[in-house]
């Protein structure tokens, strides 16, 4: 039939692939995974993007995306409860409705991962090196699973009766059920990892040559609570946050009357009044020299306690204790923001002070050990997490860094890869950053419109007097809907945009549905439709060799 | 959508989506489309006439089990996809004339009728020019005779092929070849305008639509719904032309989501004459952030700009909004009638 | 078997018989009846599997025609002067495309001033449109031509226009014989399209070509009509074996063996000139006529093989080229090129004007007395040209051209009559 078609005027179909208009092109789009800002603002270096898009496929996608998870973080169920999530803060769907529930959702594959009982990975084979890891904090954990991992022997100092540092010590079991914060830690032993508990570390020196230890990871975290000078403040009304709470947990509850008072501003504040609160104190009242505004504890917690029936006083210090009465003075801030005294004072009762004014870390053990250089009763250490004296390293909230579990963590984490490096004589390279992927790379016209979901919250009766969770889990249809809400910002999900979009059908889905997608550069014109188009903003168009 | 979907990031926004039912994906996300214009076409950076042709036509092949025939009039669509000796079409494809693509069509259908092969379907398509000048004889004639042809006319408004003249489909203020804003003019005059689909639908054919390039599943929804009828059907397609208008060859489906959510290009469908649904404008946009990002425009902001110009656009999308029920807020405007339609404003999308 | 019909129903019912499938007119004086009766007969039934198509306009038509004979069709239209003009460009388009369309052109005048009666200046127009045109001289001959018309047209890939002179033929009735379906049958085998728009063997039809290209599609197209040449020839040979009768071929002599005054004239008005040259021929006068069958592909060597002999010849034409004369002329000057023949242009017939045996007489007389110009418009009445250029000529545009227009009209009003 074909040789009957007239010359020219007809013509077989398809035959324009001979026309190669790739050379037309002036500049050539390329995928690109740039940095989520949530990632970028996960101080424990979790990939959230990446585990969010496991857990947006739901059924099996949530162990994958747990698997993701548990790679930089050994604790998830605990972090999707005490975490402050800044990831959130960074989140750039806040800028569309709200933040996606990052931590929402890491809490829900936490506990999946315990009710199923998921185990973490089998670490590599033994390498024979030996680590001491002092502190069984966060930080000390997260090490210790990341060493074990890299086929590493290691052992864990604690002094405190159990593992789990600040964790078990601090935070109260409203906000940190216990049976969590221990099926999480009972994964990490499983991995072959030795606790030593009720061993206090006096003399590091000494416990590393009677060890023969490779290497030593200090995490002994910040426990000396910091106390001011209140005249009359020896009175035995006084005591502190972090004796109260460990008291707590150690089943010796300390004896607080009805009236109490904390003073302070941080978490540790509100957890010591919230506390109080389920012990009996009627309404615990917190007082802070400076304002609502300028309080370091979170809004989220700060809003609990207010619904728990915490009252506050701002711009106030506690001038002096007599017998069941404080002596209050007014502040006032200064232009720069600073609060200064007024000299106006007033009379409150109270029968039990608890002062919430931050801690120290104790390094006492550090003694005799040259090199360790002290900042500010912390230990400094360099970009390899190593102090000063060589193979000891820090982490945690004993270095100088924001305290919070994310960021003993993320110390853990790093100061493995060195520790590893260490061992092996190959310093660990830093991790390559990818460019961070801004709010403005993201097309947001392509994303339903979909408000934040809202985790449950234990009725407030029940917070009056029990221990109990305040803060639910989501169920799992929250779970994934809050996990689909994730605009997976910089990094392809497979949307087919790019795929639909090209008017020279010059992008290539090599491996069928659901793979990555290529550039045909033999017939893209560069037009950029493609970049402009990707909801993620996970291409770019970089200038052609020419 | 008739079902709806379960919650995902981009829902139906984007073509597909690795976690939709195959259902719920677009013809475009479908690795196996049928791509009834492959690459090497020689159609503009950007080109928002090849993106559409290609969709129309993949959606419109799936819906006929791939038997379709396609008449194309003169334009750009034709020349740049069939230079000799090489061409981008994968389906059965006749160019004719400019002005005669629906008649072409009506005689594919006729002698399809003849054979009794009606498993073939016909489409019919062309440019605003082709379809709403030069070739408008020919499409109410096939229109008033009920012929089996989807008409589809890509609207890059204007006569781009010969070098962005203006046509009857081009706005007003636009600068065009012919419309130069020269002697205190400001580009196209403000007409009476001539809405295609409007006249469209006083032919009381079966389905009518208009749809853009910004909003690919529903132009693929609209061209599967036409290919479910029977007898005359007629889509109105805009599809932005990055040379003719002067804007980034990157932007093409961004302006095209511009013009529908400014209002001046009103997105609907109508059966058998009546409005049956619109598309709502998502986030609305003053008529100034469309026109800014093309230079046909660019006379309207240089030096102390035409604000009053400006006045008169917004005034026209505003018209639409209000006409065809384009805000959220706006009363259900299923079952408008073409006389409502009319009462209610003295002009067509712009 | 002969019936007395109209030339109009004769055509109908004999493209009926070619069984078209796809019939798209537009009404226009005189084709009305052509297409009419064809309606009937689809309506009817009698014409089965054929979709009868009312378009909006001759453009249209042509349009559906293209659109249906791509789709594998066998499609057939009828137009005649305005409509054949409102189609011009989609007649290029479908010899073009090589779409073998048949129609009938029923010629009639072109306006302004608009006139519908009978001449050759709408299928003259369209001279170069690349279609086979063959002109009939009576109306079994526009019967006949019709069933040969589809044979040439899809044997060879190329559209082909019948053209029959309006109201002459159209509408006049006389004892016709339109074969039957089964000899239409046996002659006329099924459409096989060379290229056709179909789901399981995809193709892209109307391609653009540009400058590396173009003159061999052009040239190609040329060859085809110079293989018609001699393909026209065999049809008709066949034809009349076939169905007992003589018709259609590249031309047809009429006496004109050892004629020194031979007069070329295409369509109707033959049988008028056959008359004129029998009673010539009676009085000793060695005058003969060729009927001009095909004007496109033109028939040069088989001209000069008929004129070559000739001292004189006339060709008389029903369509002036406004601004040199003639139009069939100047190619048959081109058939005689290098000969002694003498030739003339004769303009007669335009919009409807009867050519008499009296004038044919008259011009042949002038012819031979020798005072035939090179030009000439039978019957023109010169009273009125020449008051009409007079009064038209005021402060005038004075020149050598102008004053010899004069000088013919003189001369000429003064000669014999
Ligand atoms: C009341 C309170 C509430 C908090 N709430 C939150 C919260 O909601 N979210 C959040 O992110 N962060 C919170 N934090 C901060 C967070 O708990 C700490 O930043 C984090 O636990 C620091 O981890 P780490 O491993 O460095 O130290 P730690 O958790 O303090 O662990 C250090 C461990 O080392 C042990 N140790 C110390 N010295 C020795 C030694 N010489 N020998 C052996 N063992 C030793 C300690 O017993 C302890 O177990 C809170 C802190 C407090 C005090
Ligand atoms: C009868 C006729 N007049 C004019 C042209 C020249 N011409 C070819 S394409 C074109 C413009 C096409 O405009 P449109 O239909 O809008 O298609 P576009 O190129 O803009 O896609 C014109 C004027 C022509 N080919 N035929
Ligand atoms: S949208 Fe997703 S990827 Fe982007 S910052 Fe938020 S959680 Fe991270
Ligand atoms: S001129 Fe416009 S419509 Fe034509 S090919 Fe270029 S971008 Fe497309
Ligand atoms: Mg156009």
């Amino acid at each position: 039939m074909s040789d009957t078609r007239p010359f020219a005027i007809t013509l077989d179909v398809g035959s324009s692939l001979a026309n190669r208009t790739g050379d037309w092109r002036t500049e050539r789009p390329q995928y690109v995974r740039r940095l989520p800002p949530c990632n970028h603002g996960c101080p424990a270096g979790e990939d959230i993007q990446a585990w969010l898009y496991e857990a947006e496929s739901g059924g099996g996608g949530y162990e994958r995306a747990w698997r993701k998870l548990v790679a930089d973080n050994p604790l998830p169920a605990v972090m999707g409860r005490v975490c402050f999530h800044p990831c959130e803060t960074a989140c750039n769907r806040a800028q569309l409705d709200e933040a996606v529930g990052i931590n929402s959702v890491e809490r829900f594959l936490g506990d999946e991962a315990i009710s199923a009982g998921w185990e973490l990975p089998e670490p590599h084979a033994v390498t024979g090196k030996r680590v001491l890891v002092v502190g069984s904090g966060p930080s000390g954990l997260s090490v210790a699973y990341q060493l074990a991992l890299r086929g590493h022997h290691v052992t864990i100092r604690e002094q405190a009766p159990k593992p789990g540092g600040m964790m078990r010590y601090g935070i109260p079991a409203y906000r940190l059920p216990r049976d969590v914060l221990d099926a999480e830690i009972e994964r990490i032993l499983a991995l072959g990892v030795q606790l030593e508990c009720g061993e206090r570390v006096g003399d590091l020196r000494a416990a590393m040559r009677e060890g023969a230890y490779d290497a030593t990871f200090l995490a002994v975290g910040a426990h000396v609570a910091k106390h001011t000078e209140i005249p009359g403040g020896t009175a035995s009304h006084v005591l502190d946050a972090i004796a109260m709470l460990h008291g707590l947990e150690e089943g010796e509850p300390p004896q607080i009357g009805r009236t109490v008072v904390v003073y302070g501003g941080g978490d540790t504040a509100l957890d010591a009044a919230r506390s109080a609160k389920r012990l009996g104190a009627s309404a615990p009242l917190i007082i802070y020299r400076r304002t609502r505004e300028q309080m370091p504890a979170h809004a989220t917690e700060l809003a609990e306690a207010e619904q728990e029936g915490i009252t506050f006083r701002w711009l106030s210090t506690i001038a002096g204790v007599d017998g069941g009465e404080l002596k209050i003075e007014r502040m006032e801030l200064d232009e720069n923001g600073f609060p200064q005294p007024t000299g106006e004072y007033e009379r409150l009762s109270a029968d039990t002070v608890v002062l919430a004014l931050g801690q120290d870390a104790d390094l006492e053990l550090l003694g005799g050990l040259d090199g360790i250089e002290i900042v500010d009763h912390t230990v400094a250490v360099d970009e390899q997490m190593m102090t000063g004296y060589p193979g000891v390293f820090a982490g945690g909230d004993m270095v100088p860094a924001e305290r919070m579990v994310a960021v003993a963590i993320g110390h853990g984490r790093r100061a493995a890869r060195c520790i590893d490096g260490w061992l092996r004589d190959v310093p660990a390279r830093p991790e390559p950053q990818a460019e961070l992927a801004a709010f403005e790379e993201i097309n947001p016209w392509y994303y339903s419109d979909a408000p934040r979901t809202v985790r449950p919250l234990l009725e407030e009766i029940r917070r009056q007097s029990t221990f109990e969770e305040v803060v639910k889990g989501l169920d799992e249809a929250s779970a994934l809907y809050e996990a689909r809400r994730c605009l997976s910002c910089g990094n392809c999900f497979s949307c087919d945009n790019c795929f639909g979009v090209c008017p020279d059908n010059a992008v290539l889905k090599p491996g069928g549905a659901g793979a990555p997608y290529a550039f045909d550069l033999d017939y893209c014109k560069g037009c950029g439709i493609c970049v402009t188009e990707c909801p993620c903003g996970a291409i770019e168009m970089i200038p052609e060799e020419t | 959508m008739s079902t709806p979907l379960p919650f995902y990031q981009t829902g139906t926004f984007a073509v597909g989506g690795r976690l939709l039912d195959e259902d719920d994906r677009a013809v475009q996300s479908d690795p196996e489309r049928s791509n009834a214009i492959t690459k090497g076409h020689r159609a503009c950076q950007g080109c928002g006439e090849a993106l559409g042709a290609r969709v129309v036509l993949d959606a419109a092949l799936r819906a006929a089990d791939g038997r379709l025939v396609a008449a194309n009039a003169t334009g750009c669509l034709e020349v740049f996809s069939t230079p000799y000796p090489e061409s981008s079409w994968r389906l059965p494809w006749i160019h004719s004339l400019f002005a005669n693509a629906p008649a072409v069509a009506t005689g594919v259908a006729a002698a399809l009728r003849a054979k009794g092969r009606t498993d073939i379907r016909v489409v019919g398509q062309g440019g605003d020019g082709g379809t709403v000048d030069i070739g408008f004889a020919c499409l109410s004639g096939m229109f008033e005779r009920g012929d089996d042809v989807l008409y589809v006319c890509y609207d890059n408004q204007g006569y781009m092929n010969t070098g962005v003249q203006r046509s009857g489909a081009t706005p007003p203020a636009a600068r065009t070849a012919t419309t130069e804003p020269l002697g205190g003019h400001s580009g196209n005059s403000f007409g009476q305008g001539k809405s295609a689909p409007l006249i469209a639908m006083a032919h009381e054919i079966p389905y009518v639509a208009t749809a853009t390039v910004a909003d690919l599943r529903d132009l693929e929804q609209k061209v599967t719904r036409a290919m479910s009828f029977h007898g005359p059907r007629y889509i109105h397609v805009l599809v932005p032309c990055p040379l003719g208008w002067g804007s980034a060859t990157g932007e093409t489906i961004l302006i095209a989501r511009l013009a529908k959510e400014s209002g001046l290009f009103p997105v609907f469908e109508a059966v058998e004459g009546r409005i049956t649904s619109v598309a709502r404008i998502r986030h609305k946009v003053a008529v100034e952030e469309y026109l800014r990002r093309q230079k046909r425009f660019a006379h309207l902001f240089a030096g102390d700009g035409r604000p009053d110009v400006l006045a008169r656009l917004q005034t026209l999308a505003n018209r639409n909004i209000e006409r065809y029920g384009l805000l959220d807020d706006a009363d259900e405007p299923t079952d408008i009638g073409l006389l409502d339609a009319l009462a209610t404003s003295e002009r067509g999308p712009v | 078997m002969r019936k007395q019909l109209e030339g109009s129903q004769a055509v109908a019912q004999a493209v009926a018989r070619c069984r078209p499938e796809v019939v798209c007119a537009y009404p226009i004086t005189p084709q009305t009846h052509i297409v009419e009766a064809l309606s009937r007969l689809a309506l009817s039934g009698e014409l089965e599997r054929c979709e009868v198509v009312n378009v909006e306009s001759e453009f249209a038509a042509m349009s559906v025609a293209i659109g249906a004979s791509a789709t594998g069709a066998r499609a057939y239209t009828a137009t005649a002067s305005q409509g054949l003009l409102f189609m011009a460009e989609v007649l290029f388009n479908a010899s073009g495309l090589g779409l073998p369309i048949v129609m009938t052109c029923a010629n009639r005048a072109v306006g302004s001033p608009i006139n519908i009666w009978n001449d050759h200046s709408d299928s003259m127009a369209m001279r170069d449109c690349g279609w086979i045109q063959l002109y009939a001289s009576d109306n079994q001959e526009a019967v006949d031509l019709h069933i040969q018309a589809f044979r040439i047209a899809e044997a060879l890939s190329t559209p082909v226009m019948v053209c029959m002179d309006g109201f002459v033929l159209t509408h006049a009735f006389e004892p016709l014989d339109v074969p039957s379906q089964e000899q239409v049958d046996g002659f006329l085998p099924g459409y096989e399209p060379r290229q056709v728009l179909d789901p399981d063997d995809p193709m892209t039809i109307g391609a653009m070509v540009g400058p590396e290209a173009f003159t061999e599609v052009r040239y190609l197209a040329h060859a085809k009509q110079i293989e018609a040449l001699d393909f026209i020839p065999q049809v008709a040979e066949e034809f009349r074996e076939r169905f007992g009768r003589a018709s259609g071929g590249l031309l047809d002599s009429y006496r004109s063996e050892g004629a020194e005054t031979v007069v070329v004239a295409l369509g109707s008005v033959l049988g008028t000139l056959a008359e004129v040259v029998d009673e010539l021929r009676d009085q000793g006068v060695a005058v003969g006529a060729v009927a001009l069958k095909a004007f496109r592909p033109f028939p040069l060597e088989e001209l000069r093989g008929v004129l070559g002999g000739a001292q004189r010849v006339i060709v008389l034409e029903r369509a002036l080229a406004v601004g040199i004369g003639g139009i069939v002329s100047s190619d048959v000057r081109t058939a005689l090129a290098g000969l002694s023949v003498e030739a003339h242009t004769v303009i007669a017939g335009l919009g409807g004007r009867a050519i008499t045996r009296r004038s044919l007489h008259a011009l042949l007389a002038q012819a031979l007395a020798g005072q035939l110009p090179e030009l000439h418009f039978l019957d023109l009445r010169t009273d009125v040209i020449e008051r009409e250029l007079e009064r038209t000529r005021d402060g005038g545009r004075p020149g050598p051209h102008a004053e010899s227009i004069l000088r013919d009209l003189r001369i000429v009003a003064s000669g014999p009559v």
